[in-house]
């Protein structure tokens, strides 16, 4: 295997991820950062952060590929690909089988299913609205007044998950303010919560094959796919590296696509 | 996939087509103000315009005037109009355009075709619910408003089979209309008056359709975007010698591009199946990004629902019916099914993207398990997008965009 290091940025919604690898595929630094309004400034920030884990220097990196909603607003990557794919990619480099990969990111849901080739055979991302993503806890823990990550240990408190009526963001907040005027404990609303997250993902489409998941919703609430694996029946495991299997995905596009112009030009890395 | 240099290919004929529904909303301009002899009725996109032009009338389709709206990006000004008198945001944003245009006073038209000022006024307002529901309150309210007749048909709808009983009540329907066609139009019935309107039709619906077949060529000529404007037309002039000379110019040109090696998309490598309507507001965007990902909306749903093959003079009442009856939109799921098989089979379609009109459930088609079932059964990927005809309120931009590249993504794994 020969040298380079390539670079993987996913320029999400609410995070920017960047992760950076070898020629071997092994992880060398990454980062994670708040996006904000400043998409290619974050996107820098992160980069410049996992070089400095890493321990490279920008001129060592031999290709950067670019995904997330941001993926166009990083004008020094060489590669574009959408999270979709890089999800699946990473994913199937940790579980090559077939596997339904479900993303719950901060304003949208995936769920990709691939064939024991790791090709993709179908994907679906969340209709319309952020009921059932990241966004959604953050509102709820905003209106409950509980930092956001309170919630997974507060879920875990009970026993009993309240089943939420609404499947609008909104609505559900005056529900949850309503159940709590009436006596209901906090941590079966929060429980409730997270059910209604597990409910969105279901009704998106079929799970098949093992299922994992990513994101950074499941990094930070576990819980999520434990009830996912309680409401479905499937077997369901968290990724390594959740909230950044995007941008591993992406640097391993980065990796082979630079492998592929070297063989075209009749060389090796 | 890299991003590539896009190179707009002008269709020659869109001067004549330009000249052609300038031609035809001046002369309705005109008998509106009184300046030129003449009756305006107005009717839904497959309602009974033959009849209609079999007694004199001029016809205009308000859903002509919702697609202007939509396509020149005002119908987000209109809209909030008619959801505050009492239409619904939920209903066909069409109707809502149209007639929150019609409350403020202000039309596209005036820009495209200066000196108008408005829609023609209507005589006469013929529907029919072959289509959907909303097209008759959508005219009940400008019956309303002008205090004139509003004649339709109520089809028999979803049908598998078109069955006797079911012309038959067309046919009982079409002819109940005309003691009011000849009321409003001062005209006596003339068999052969609408025979020949039936005539001139079929002839400019065979056109339009050998015009869409052109792109079953590898690659094709044009694209779907092209389609939704140059059906123009067809939608709007069937039925009359206009509409078969226009596109008595545009065929040849297609084919002179096919027999030059000109592609609508150069490098065309996925061919698309574009179900549902367009989405006004966004064409050139949507006709840009797939472009730069080297795939051509070959085919659609909705440009081929102006092929009317059952029109036969011999029997007017009849056959009309029959083609009005037996249009896509007015079938069950399995005959909707089995058409789109075949057309991805005559198109070599490689996937199909699945457009879910928030407003038009009429012509969304993913709500049943189509996509999946013809996933399926056809081993075709499908993609299903929620945006709307003309409310862009509920079009996620982003989320739209990100779902065709990763679609195309997907088909690149089988045709690299």
């Amino acid at each position: 295997m020969g040298e380079g290091y390539f670079v993987g940025l996913d320029s999400g919604a609410t995070t920017t991820k960047a992760v950076i690898i070898d020629a071997a595929k092994g992880i060398l630094g990454s980062f994670v950062k708040k996006t904000g309004a400043d998409l290619e400034g974050s996107a820098t920030e992160a980069f410049e952060e996992a070089l400095k884990r890493a321990g490279l220097l920008r001129g060592e990196i031999e290709s950067i590929a670019a995904t997330g909603f941001g993926r166009k607003s990083v004008p020094f990557a060489q590669e574009r690909v959408t999270e979709i794919s890089c999800h699946s990619r990473g994913c199937y480099h940790y579980f090559p089988e077939e596997i339904t990969v479900i993303d719950i990111g901060g304003q949208d849901n995936k769920i990709i299913r691939l064939d024991e080739e790791g090709r993709r055979v179908g994907f679906k991302i969340n209709r319309k609205c952020a009921a059932g993503t990241g966004a959604f806890l953050e509102e709820m823990a905003h209106r409950l007044d509980i930092p956001l990550d309170d919630l997974d240990g507060l879920a875990r408190r009970s026993n009993n998950a309240a089943e939420i009526g609404s499947y609008c963001t909104v609505f559900t907040a005056t529900e949850v303010l309503d159940r709590i005027r009436r006596g209901e404990k906090v941590e079966e609303i929060v429980k409730g919560l997270f059910v209604s997250v597990v409910k969105r993902v279901l009704e998106m489409g079929a799970l098949s094959g093992r299922v994992i998941m990513t994101g950074g919703v499941v990094a930070f609430n576990p819980i999520v796919a434990e009830l996912l694996k309680l409401r479905s029946g499937k077997e369901v495991e968290i990724a390594p590296h959740p909230q950044e299997m995007g941008a591993f995905g992406a640097a391993l596009f980065a990796l082979e696509r630079a492998q592929t112009r070297a063989v075209q030009r009749g060389g090796s890395l | 996939m890299s991003k590539k240099g896009l190179r707009r290919k002008e269709i020659k004929a869109a001067r004549d087509l330009k000249r052609v529904m300038s031609d035809y909303y001046y002369r309705m301009d005109r008998i509106s103000r009184g300046e030129e002899e003449g009756k305006i009725a107005w009717c839904t996109s497959v309602g009974p315009a033959e009849l209609l032009r079999a007694f004199g009338f001029e016809v205009h389709y308000p859903e002509n005037h919702s697609a202007i709206l939509g396509a020149t990006r005002v119908a987000m000004d209109c809209i909030p109009l008619a959801n505050a008198i009492g239409y619904s945001p939920e209903i066909c944003s069409y109707l809502t355009s149209d007639v929150g245009s019609y409350l403020k006073g202000e039309t596209p038209l005036s820009r495209l075709y200066p000196g108008i000022e408005s829609p023609p006024k209507p005589d006469l307002l013929a529907y029919n619910t072959n289509q959907c529901r909303d097209v008759q309150e959508w005219f009940e309210f400008y019956g309303r408003e002008f205090d004139v007749p509003v004649v339709g048909i109520n089809t028999p709808r979803a049908l598998v089979e078109v069955r006797e009983v079911d012309i038959a009540s067309v046919v009982g329907q079409l002819k109940a209309m005309i003691p009011t066609l000849e009321e409003v139009s001062g005209e006596k019935f003339d068999i052969d008056r609408f025979k020949e309107s039936l005539r001139l039709s079929r002839r400019c619906s065979e056109l339009w359709g050998e015009v869409l077949g052109l792109a079953k060529h590898l690659p094709s000529p044009w694209t779907f975007f092209d389609g939704t404007i140059h059906m123009g037309p067809a939608v709007c002039l069937r039925g009359t010698q206009e509409a078969i000379d226009y596109y008595e110019i545009l065929k040849p040109e297609l084919k002179e591009r096919i027999e030059s090696g000109v592609a609508a998309v150069d490098g065309e490598r996925f061919r698309l199946y574009w179900e549902g309507m367009p989405i006004w507001g966004k064409l050139r965007d949507l006709s840009e990004q797939f472009s730069e990902l080297w795939a051509c909306v070959v085919v659609s749903t909705y440009c081929n629902s102006w092929i009317f093959s059952a029109f036969d003079e011999k029997k007017p009442f009849e056959s009309m019916a029959q083609a009005y009856t037996e249009i896509f939109i007015n079938r069950a799921e399995r005959v909707k099914e089995a058409y789109i098989e075949k057309m991805v089979r005559e198109y070599q379609v490689d996937g199909i993207i699945f457009h879910d009109s928030k407003t038009c459930p009429n012509n969304s088609n993913a709500r049943y398990g189509m996509p999946q079932r013809l996933e399926k059964r056809l081993g075709l990927p499908c993609l299903v997008i929620d945006a709307d005809l003309n409310d862009l309120r509920c079009y996620s931009e982003e989320q739209t965009r990100t779902n065709i590249e990763a679609f195309v993504e997907q088909l690149a794994q089988t045709k690299p």
